[in-house]
């Protein structure tokens, strides 16, 4: 994104994320961004994409909203990140804003949940399909595989709040880093 | 009225630095807040509006729901900027600081000890999504259909979502 005026590219962002914030339905809109910004539009690598992930999962906020303002960030500084955000927050806004308003006509209506229970499971192969596909591009070793397993039994076997498991885990597994150092080469 | 946007602004801003692992983890203090505390809504109303946001595309903003329930569109747009304004400026700053970070021995041990975690987070919520959404074996068919042909093609995923509200149409739909 080299050879074009600040405008052209702000304004691509912001459709790029508005289209995100649009067709992202049911969930796992970190596969979406994934699919646009790494797949389809190569605004940047995997590696990057983790590393941003990484940050949007260790802070507090809506991972979604912080991924995009941290993608926006660093394809186009403070402007780009306002744009990211702005465009993938506002069509699930105005829809909600929309329910609040509306909330006593809104009700069941059997074919929209039909759909919706079909939407459901394909998120879930979604997230699960695009969670393999991250994994396979930033784990460098079997001990990056059974740290993985940590926060998930941590998360859904022993109940641990989230903060308290991220911040269990990822001490073990910064410390293993740190003192086997262990080889990038290595890939499972 | 413009207590209402103050008490607002204040309850959201306060939930928004909460939501450490994603924004199911405020649930209880949300709902311990808006009904139990202000009386902004009932319970019924806050489990509706978390499903729908849930279906909703983007992020989950059933928030804008509370503020536009409970002051029109002032409390939907001071809801918005209170919830997800503190936590972008912290992710924009934590960036930044990063990308200098980078390189330096103990940073790369950080960051490679965040990765898997990360990742762990992510088939963590994904399985506890899993658990409402998975209900049968139409179900469970349809959730290893999409895994397959994402983890095997980079099909646009939207249109995986549309081919999943079309098979719940003619799953559980057309009866």
């Amino acid at each position: 994104m080299n050879d074009e005026s600040t405008a052209t590219r702000l304004a691509k962002i912001f459709v790029a994320f508005l289209v995100i914030g649009a067709t992202s339905f049911g969930g796992g809109v970190v596969a979406h961004l994934r699919t646009s910004i790494v797949v389809k539009r190569r605004w940047m690598d995997d590696k990057t994409f983790i590393e941003l992930l990484t940050i949007s999962q260790t802070l507090p906020g809506l991972k979604a909203a912080n991924l995009a303002m941290l993608i926006g960030d660093r394809l186009s500084g403070a402007a780009g990140a306002i744009a990211a955000i702005a465009g993938i927050c506002l069509p699930g806004a105005l829809l909600m804003y929309l329910v609040g308003v509306m909330y006593q006509v809104e009700r069941q209506r059997p074919l929209v949940e039909a759909a919706l229970t079909g939407v459901a499971p394909a998120a879930v192969g979604l997230i699960l399909a695009t969670t393999a596909k991250l994994g396979r591009a930033s784990l460098s070793c079997v001990a990056d595989l059974m740290f993985v397993a940590l926060t998930v039994v941590c998360v859904n076997r022993l109940h641990v709040p989230v903060p308290l498991a991220l911040i269990g885990v990822a001490v073990l597994a910064i410390l293993w880093h740190a003192f086997t150092g262990s080889p990038k080469e290595q890939s499972v | 009225m413009i207590e209402d946007l103050v008490a607002l602004a204040r309850v959201f801003a306060y939930l928004s630095l909460m939501t450490l692992g994603g924004g199911i983890a405020i649930y209880p203090e949300l709902s311990k807040l808006v009904v139990d505390g202000h009386g902004w809504l009932t319970l019924p109303q806050l489990d509706y509006l978390y499903g729908v946001g849930q279906a909703a595309p983007g992020p989950n903003l059933m928030i804008v729901s509370i503020g536009a329930l409970t002051a029109g569109l002032p409390g939907a747009l001071s809801v918005l900027i209170a919830f997800v304004g503190p936590p972008a400026l912290l992710a924009l700053v934590v960036g930044r600081v990063w990308s200098k970070l980078q390189g330096r021995a103990w940073f790369v041990a950080l960051q490679r000890g965040l990765t898997p975690v990360s990742i762990g987070l992510l088939l963590a919520g994904c399985l506890t999504f899993a658990k409402g959404a998975l209900t049968g074996w139409t179900t469970v068919l349809i959730g290893a259909a999409v895994f397959v042909v994402v983890l095997r093609s980079n099909i646009n995923p939207a249109v995986m979502v549309l081919a999943g509200a079309v098979a719940g149409i003619l799953a559980f739909g057309l009866n």
